[in-house]
């Protein structure tokens, strides 16, 4: 096979994987939490309440979508295809299993991180075009969290480039062959979980959207099809987080038995599972709370984690 | 953060109850002999009407939803002559059920009476009798009552004594 060929059909192949997940995680959204809280969940359409996600789908293809006269029109039509686009981007650099990854990019995990800062202006952007005082306070405050996160965000992986001797994140997968990043870096994997869910607007860190506060946030006033890209944003950043926790910290393919491209999607998937319930326990914090967490807890730990990670690599001499 | 950890401990230990769900219209729920739902009038033992029609259900009713007509038979024996329940205004309060004198009107464990047109909530008196005594098998109305009609006389009742002649002084 030619090497278009194969680039091609990787693309493709990611595009519709990521794609359908991402549709199939709203199902499995659903009825993760109405397990959590003792119910069903939709289980009437199609075997399992499969079939609810093309349902909603139909549905939602021919509402109406609206622009408000008010808003600011180019911006607002552009801002739910930023988050999506951002994110796609992102996959790129994702190595699900030898041979299986679009680029080979030595700067993946800056890609990573600056598509992931992109994806928060789609917020911002939604927030301000919108013209409606409840969308700009949720794009505000995005803007605010995003400022917070992205930091120590960035910060929490540095202590796996040090021991990986690299920013190719099919190199960091190879390096953990002796061990899962996640027993060294533990510090740099609970402040990476914390960011990835600060970073995709996931509860408890839903604060640009709150819907108990600020009817919808940034997205108060999209309806349609745009609010759908919106909601398919929002679960291929779940997608995208997962894949990167299983990628940094818990080698990524790797495993004994099963096949690497399984190992790849049940690391996944659990992380995907751990998000949800994330969302099924905890209350959101008040806006400072977050804040003051971020800055005051988060962004010192993470720093003294790069500090310990880099001391202990001087000490052994060089990575690996 | 302790206590965070715990609370996804313990929603995750719901993984494992049972859920409270009932899926209704395949799984029926358990309606309670006294649940409140659909209005019937029922029957004596022998199988006449038992309301008497004394309006005390309607001047009960807080929703004004009961309507109806008394009317006498040629025995002088009172009866509706149309008895009407709008249940699109029925609460299903029971006031109904506690006033009525002869256990006539009573609500029953049913509650599946949605209709397509609102017209049709409105149950006439064919709609609403019932072949049987419901829940007081036992009771007819007029072997208690002190009242002459048809097949029965001043002191014929059920535990009634003979009427006493109060122009006599014979003992």
């Amino acid at each position: 096979m030619s090497e278009t060929a194969r680039s091609l059909l990787n693309s493709a192949g990611l595009l519709a994987a990521t794609l359908g997940l991402a549709s199939g995680l709203i199902w499995l959204e659903r009825r993760l939490l109405a397990l959590w809280q003792d119910r069903y969940g939709p289980n009437r359409v199609g075997p399992f309440g499969l079939l609810q996600v093309l349902a909603d789908m139909i549905k939602i293809f021919f509402k109406e979508d609206w622009i408000p006269p008010f808003a600011d029109r180019p911006v607002f039509v552009m801002a739910p295809a930023v988050i999506i686009i951002s994110v796609l981007m992102s996959f790129a650099v994702v190595p699900a299993a030898p041979g299986i990854g679009v680029v080979d990019l030595n700067v993946g995990l800056l890609f990573f991180l600056a598509m992931s800062s992109m994806g928060a202006y789609s917020v911002v952007l939604a927030g301000w075009a919108s013209n409606n005082k409840y969308s700009l306070l949720g794009g505000l405050r995005s803007a605010a969290q995003m400022l917070s996160y992205e930091v120590f965000m960035g910060l929490s992986l540095m202590g796996v480039v040090v021991l990986a001797g690299s920013f190719n994140l099919r190199e960091i997968v190879l390096a953990q062959r002796r061990i899962w990043f996640v027993v060294p870096q533990f510090l740099g994997f609970v402040v990476f979980l914390i960011a990835g869910l600060a970073e995709t607007h996931r509860l408890p860190f839903d604060l640009p959207e709150a819907d108990s506060e600020l009817i919808a946030g940034f997205h108060s006033e999209y309806s349609g099809m745009k609010f759908g890209m919106f909601f398919v944003g929002e679960y291929l950043g779940v997608i995208l987080i997962s894949a990167l926790i299983s990628v940094l910290f818990l080698g990524g393919w790797m495993g004994p038995l099963l096949p690497p491209l399984a190992w790849f999607l049940v690391k996944t998937l659990f992380f995907i599972c751990l998000f949800i319930l994330f969302r099924a326990a905890l209350p959101r914090p008040r806006f400072d709370q977050l804040m003051g967490f971020g800055w005051k807890a988060m962004l010192p730990l993470s720093l003294l984690n790069l500090m310990a990670t880099a001391a202990v690599v001087l000490w052994i001499g060089g990575p690996r | 953060m302790l206590s965070a950890l715990r609370t996804l401990w313990y929603v995750f230990l719901h993984t494992f109850r049972r859920r409270v769900t009932i899926q209704y219209p395949d799984q029926k729920p358990y309606l309670a002999p006294r649940w409140r739902g659909r209005i019937v009038l029922s029957r004596d033992p022998d199988g006449g009407e038992r309301c008497v029609a004394c309006y005390l259900c309607a001047v009960a009713c807080p929703v004004d939803c009961i309507a109806l007509q008394a009317t006498e038979d040629e025995h002088g024996r009172r009866y509706p002559e149309f008895f009407r329940i709008n249940f699109s205004r029925c609460i299903f309060c029971g006031f109904c059920e506690e006033a009525c004198p002869t256990y006539a009107i009573q609500l029953t464990p049913d509650f599946e009476m949605s209709e397509y047109r609102r017209d049709k909530l409105v149950y006439e008196k064919q709609d609403l009798l019932i072949a049987g005594p419901g829940k007081y098998p036992d009771y007819n109305f007029y072997r208690f009552a002190g009242l002459a009609i048809a097949g029965k006389d001043k002191g014929d009742g059920v535990e009634e004594q003979p009427p006493v002649d109060v122009k006599s002084l014979l003992p």
